[in-house]
């Protein structure tokens, strides 16, 4: 006997026809399956009454495979062969994975990503993720009472807002080895919003704070009209609730005076560090007592206000970030309307303080924090299977990870479209010919942050030729950068006058891991001032070149003009740049620039006369309109 | 002429009608359609016809088409767990025979 669920109005399916779908949030630590039935988002547990899936997958020497609480209790006994925290390999090769010498596994370098050796052969992120999704899917089956023969009608897939187009199609590629019909990936702060009911009316700026397991998101939203942007994202891929039960088991070792500890008195002690962080979210103090495997015992209280203290530094490390992202936003705290919680680590209390404190107000948090993302996956996993309400839709946006830029003369990058600008986007910009005559143009596309094209990462170079010969500066040649809703970015160059057109395609994200973008990120800011060094430099090289060329035809041209001293004093100030010009000192090349302009006045002056009684030869003063 | 909710029945669609923010009831009726010429319509309700029918039961307002009413009549709807899976099932005396998973029928 068939179970229903209530429908939209005059939304009813047909038998057969009902078009379940489910969002799924892919966690480094867990996972979770959600679907919306009679109109309201609720997690799917398993037998057990479980909604969370341990993110971990064991395989066994028969090919089995083990997913979730059955193989996290085998992590330790089997560790080669007990993937954890696989997202974190998602669509990465081995050298982007860091600290691979502190895993476990056994890496297999391979183009594009990486494998990992188990006893049941070698296994790609993609196919240890699509494991973990299998269950899900095969939950989401049983709950959903679809028959044998029937089919889910689809998936949404949650992704950090940061994962790049590589890391975004492993995971697409997981859902459909999984067996899924992923219909849209979904950017996990995105998903909160969506749950908390943002769509519904909410404009504004609101900041998402994902403190999970092992990693930490902040991400910035802005939504007008049921439009999701999100402006800008930050975090730290190395800072989650694990490091609050370290500084516990820290604690409890000075405290107890406990001497070196074998592996499994320090799993016993992680264990009941993590029983009494969560029992102080709720209460004053937690019990901690435990006997070690050396028949040592230890009975300690961890107060509130200790277990606050002694991770004091670690919730200000997440307030870095955030008041990163806000600059990078170009926003105040009193610009952003509303603070969503994510992850179970938020529910410290001195977490939610902190961030209070910081947004002063209260942050959202009437939802699981653990299961806010896998909600919101559902319900636009139920907008997309087409069991919407009316006026029920959502567009999402999201932004460049790094600026994208054009090289300049002297290998400087000037930048078209920012950081953090939300795509689809188009930009141009006017470039000029540098030489007299000059028919072609070189580009090179960049992207970074760093003022150099040597320290950014090159993208694309392509030429255009056909522009017809003119003075130095005269050309007029747009080049235009085009960003579309994909991330597929297409520049062209076209000279104004001509219309000769030049173009290239490229995937700026391409390849490019999160670990990448936050290092060029780093580097920008450790270097700016460096870079702004090299700018100068750069700069001052340029101006002193085009004031050789543009000299050197002159005196090709006019330097009849001068005489023999004049001659000889000017060359010496020529000689006098190109020796600074072959240093490195911004301001040698400065000065001997300003003193060979200085020098080159009288002949520019005399040129110019000559010029104008060139002009004005055989006219008598009446023919002239003026 | 009657058609009830169980209480676990009435506390669900309370509790849905609340999450959804709107709707006045529940919307209850049948088509044709199916392997078995019938099927059920289930649905939140946010405005009455005029030629509706309508049925208080357990404090959830029941609207029913005249047309379907005679199908319906004397069906109690219920909140079911089965394994997994949770929804709501039609006890409904006019049916003569459906097909293997229930979801369309004949009277």
């Amino acid at each position: 006997m068939a179970l229903f669920q209530i429908s939209e109005p005059g939304e009813s399916p047909a038998p057969h026809e009902r078009r379940s779908a489910i969002g799924i949030d892919l966690g480094t630590t867990n996972s979770l399956v959600a679907t919306v039935r009679s109109g309201t988002a609720a997690v799917l547990a398993d037998e057990q009454g479980r909604s969370l899936l341990p993110s971990v997958v064991r395989y066994l020497p028969d090919g089995r495979t083990e997913v979730g609480f059955l193989a996290q209790a085998h992590q330790t006994a089997d560790p080669r062969n007990t993937i954890v925290s696989v997202k974190r390999f998602m669509g990465r090769g081995l050298k982007d994975v860091a600290h691979a010498e502190n895993t476990p596994y056994d890496f297999v370098d391979e183009p594009g990503m990486v494998r990992l050796r188990t006893v049941a052969g070698v296994k790609s992120p993609v196919e240890v993720s699509a494991e973990i999704l299998r269950v899900l899917r095969a939950r989401a089956e049983a709950s959903l009472g679809i028959a044998d023969g029937e089919s889910l009608y689809g998936a949404v897939i949650t992704v950090p807002a940061y994962f790049d187009d590589a890391q975004r199609q492993a995971t697409k590629d997981a859902g459909r080895l999984a067996g899924l019909n992923v219909m849209r990936l979904l950017n996990e702060p995105t998903a909160a919003a969506i749950a908390y009911g943002l769509d519904n009316g909410s404009e504004g700026i609101y900041a998402v704070y994902d403190l999970g397991g092992g990693t930490f998101d902040l991400s910035i939203l802005r939504l007008s009209k049921g439009l999701f942007e999100v402006i800008a994202t930050s975090g730290d891929a190395a800072l989650g609730g694990d490091d609050f039960d370290q500084r516990i088991l820290c604690w409890i070792i000075e405290e107890a005076g406990l001497g070196p500890l074998d592996p499994r008195d320090m799993r016993l002690l992680l264990v009941k560090a993590r029983e009494a962080k969560e029992y102080l979210t709720y209460h004053a103090e937690a019990p901690l007592a435990a006997r070690l495997s050396t028949g040592e015992w230890f009975e300690l209280t961890l107060t509130s206000e200790k277990f606050s203290e002694i991770t004091a530094h670690l919730v200000q490390k997440t307030l870095g970030p955030t008041r990163g992202a806000l600059r990078a936003a170009g926003l105040n705290v009193e610009d952003v309307k509303g603070v969503v919680m994510v992850g179970g680590a938020t529910r410290m209390p001195q977490i939610q303080r902190a961030v209070a404190d910081l947004f002063r107000r209260d942050p959202l948090n009437n939802l699981d924090p653990d299961k806010v993302v896998a909600l919101g996956a559902a319900m636009q996993a139920n907008v997309l299977a087409g069991n919407r309400a009316q006026g029920e839709d959502w567009l999402l946006l999201d932004v460049i990870p790094l600026s994208l830029g054009v090289e300049t003369m002297g290998g400087l990058v000037e930048r078209i479209v920012p950081r953090n600008s939300t795509i689809p986007v188009a930009r141009a910009q006017e470039f000029t010919t540098f030489k007299d005559g000059q028919t072609g143009m070189s580009f090179h596309v960049v992207q970074g942050e760093r003022e150099l094209v040597a320290d950014c990462r090159s993208l694309a170079r392509f030429e255009l030729t056909g522009i017809p010969p003119m003075a130095a500066g005269a050309a007029r040649v747009r080049v235009a950068y085009q960003v579309d809703a994909d991330g597929l970015l297409s520049v062209s160059a076209t000279e104004t006058s001509t219309g000769a057109r030049a173009s290239v395609a490229v995937k700026p994200s391409y390849g490019l891991t999160d670990g990448e973008i936050e290092r060029m990120l780093r580097d920008s800011f450790e270097h700016a001032r460096d870079d702004m060094h090299a700018r100068a430099l750069a700069e001052h090289r340029v101006e002193g070149e085009r004031l050789l060329v543009a000299l050197s035809a002159a005196l090709d041209a006019d330097g009849a003009l001068l005489e023999a001293p004049e001659r000889a004093a000017l060359d010496g100030q020529v000689a006098l740049l190109e020796t600074a010009l072959a240093g490195h000192d911004a301001r040698a090349i400065r000065q001997a620039t300003d003193a060979l302009n200085r020098a080159s006045e009288t002949f520019a002056g005399r040129r110019m006369d000559a010029g104008v009684r060139r002009a004005l030869a055989g006219h008598n003063i009446r023919s002239l309109e003026l | 002429m009657s058609i009830t909710l169980t209480q676990a029945a009435a506390n669900h669609v309370q509790s849905y009608i609340s999450k959804r923010g709107k709707g006045i009831g529940l919307r209850l009726g049948v088509r044709t359609t199916g392997c078995s010429g019938l099927a059920y319509k289930l649905e939140f309700a946010d405005a009455a016809h005029p030629e509706d029918l309508e049925f208080e039961t357990n404090g959830v307002r029941v609207l029913v088409d005249p047309k379907s009413l005679p199908y319906l009549n004397g069906t109690e709807l219920d909140y079911a767990r089965e394994g997994l899976n949770e929804g709501f099932k039609f006890r409904n005396p006019n049916v003569k025979d459906e097909c293997g998973c229930g979801e369309s029928f004949n009277v």
